[in-house]
């Protein structure tokens, strides 16, 4: 009797095991070296598209020279600039400003998102307003702003964070509504309840739109940021979007597209290794990205 | 089972009424059931029994109308049809977040999850994610899960309805030897007529709309049973007979 039992709960072990090996997925992974090409190629191709086009348009005599430099006169002077202390400054700064709006903008978007999504009352007193304040161009906080703070530190970065903190505050609210229930069910009967609900149960299920609103903010912000430049000269005080403003002025084309293609490049370097990658290993963790 | 061993649970005239809008919809009707510890409860029923009601009236997700219900303080375990895994989480992070939320040390936690995971077959897939798993795996996990909250009775919610007969037959036999090593209690709902008499001791039939008692089937074939046995095909057409003929009370 004990052997036949023996031999039952063996075959049911191996069946279990049969099951599982069947049903689990192998995902042949591509080696480095070629996932890194295969992601690189399509980007340099944009480029070169870009660069030809640019260039054609240049040699076509539309506008002379000092009006629309071709390629090669402002990637030579990009080139130039990027020697100078004074770039790494203007760099610098405008960094700087940028970290320090955005991480107010997510401190208070988060505040507000965190609050709204889980008091009725705010929601249905300041959801709508919040919905409103990201639709708002953040340009036209400026003149608010400089007047109320003058030409400062302090306008810019109002500017910067009014522009962020309502985008990351509604994909807080977006993820937040767009929870399963079953989720939060199952992290009640478990035993969730109140903070340790919201910080195993909520906030992780929430993630994925959250670092959408993350990633939006920080657009919202870094264009706030340049318009803030462009408008609000410090004396003194070197940034990306002061040095264009200068350019303007002096009608220098070749150093004005130079700066163009440094905030392109941030944009694009924030962006892309920064919030796209959260982004990939966020939805990546979830099973949520093998199609794409 | 012992028909004198103490009830793990008792549900007294539970009357459940969902309000919405201008209509009212009475789910439970005067609804009373003993289910004996150690027992093996199956809840069968058509749609609309409210038999998912019910689990979630006794594990207090709902809030009860009226009535009573009894667990005499013990720990509940509750598994739903979708294995409502968190999908951030690894399979070990999913099987011991309740023991995080009742303060378990991180050793603690650790050492019974792998214990859980080996109960379930589970053991080398520990650092997956779900997303990683098939649905009858995911299920092991979340009846790993739910036995890490220490439960003394389980509650499971057609948890095996979405997978394909082949699985279902294997976790079933699964779901026997968990039963039988850890004597829990388990309420079994179910509206596969073959599933309810391959697994429960006992079977109630539930009427729908409202869900109340129709009947009982006691099922006393020898385990570890199996669902195409002789014995098990005639109470199954037995039980099918009841089931069939309170469905069609509805179209007349």
């Amino acid at each position: 009797m004990d052997v036949e039992q023996s031999d039952v709960r063996h075959r049911h072990e191996e069946e279990i095991a049969g099951l599982d090996a069947l049903d689990v997925r192998r995902v042949e992974r591509p080696g480095r070296g070629v996932a890194l090409w295969g992601a690189l190629w399509p980007k340099l191709v944009a480029v070169l598209v870009v660069l030809g086009t640019w260039q054609i348009v240049a040699w076509s005599g539309w506008r002379p020279d000092y009006v629309l430099p071709g390629p090669s006169t402002v990637l030579a002077e990009l080139g130039r600039v990027v020697q100078t202390a004074r770039f790494w400054r203007a760099v610098a700064t405008t960094m700087q400003r940028a970290l320090l709006g955005f991480g107010i903008a997510v401190s208070i978007g988060t505040l507000m998102g965190t609050c709204v999504s889980q008091v009725p009352v705010l929601r249905r007193t300041f959801g709508s307003l919040l919905g409103g304040l990201q639709n708002m161009p953040s340009i036209v906080w400026f003149p608010f702003a400089i007047v109320l703070l003058q030409l400062s530190e302090a306008a810019i970065l109002f500017v910067v964070v009014l522009g962020a903190a309502p985008s990351v505050a509604n994909g807080l609210v977006g993820g937040i509504d767009q929870i399963p229930p079953l989720l939060v069910r199952a992290g009640r009967v478990l035993g969730a309840r109140g903070l340790a609900a919201f910080r195993h149960v909520i906030l992780p299920a929430a993630l994925p739109a959250y670092v959408a609103g993350l990633k939006q903010g920080w657009a919202f912000s870094w264009r706030s940021l340049m318009a803030g430049e462009l408008l609000v000269v410090i004396a003194g005080r070197t940034s990306v979007g002061t040095e264009m403003h200068y350019a303007q002025d002096l009608s220098d084309m070749p150093g004005l597209c130079a700066y163009m293609i440094v905030v392109l490049l941030i944009g694009i370097a924030v962006d892309g290794l920064g919030f796209r990658s959260l982004e990939r290993h966020v939805l990546a963790r979830r099973g949520l990205l093998e199609h794409r | 089972m012992d028909a004198q061993a103490p009830s793990a649970i008792r549900i007294r005239d539970v009357s459940q009424t969902y309000h919405g809008g201008r209509s009212t919809l009475l789910a439970l009707d005067r609804l009373s059931l003993d289910v004996l510890r150690g027992e093996f409860v199956c809840l069968l029923g058509a749609s609309g029994c409210g038999k998912t009601t019910l689990l979630n009236l006794i594990v207090g997700l709902y809030r009860l109308s009226s009535g009573n219900i009894d667990t005499g303080g013990r720990r509940l375990g509750l598994m739903f049809q979708d294995s409502a895994l968190f999908p951030w989480l690894t399979v070990e992070g999913n099987v011991e977040m309740g023991m995080r939320f009742r303060g378990f040390s991180k050793s603690e936690r650790r050492s019974r999850t792998q214990e859980l995971l080996k109960l379930v077959h589970l053991e080398a897939f520990s650092d997956r994610r779900p997303h990683e798993l098939s649905g009858g795996m995911r299920q092991r996990v979340a009846l790993a899960r739910a036995l890490a909250q220490e439960a003394e009775v389980l509650l499971m919610d057609e948890p095996f309805g979405s997978l394909d007969a082949t699985t279902r037959d294997v976790l079933h036999d699964e779901l026997e030897r968990i039963w039988h090593r850890t004597g829990l209690t388990v309420v079994f709902v179910t509206h596969d007529v073959r599933e309810a008499v391959r697994l429960g001791g006992r079977v109630v039939l539930l009427s729908s709309r409202p869900g109340r008692v129709v009947a009982e089937f006691r099922i006393d074939i020898e385990r570890p049973r199996r669902i195409e046995d002789r014995a098990a095909s005639e109470i199954a057409a037995t039980i099918t007979d009841r089931l069939r003929e309170e469905v069609r009370r509805h179209g007349r």
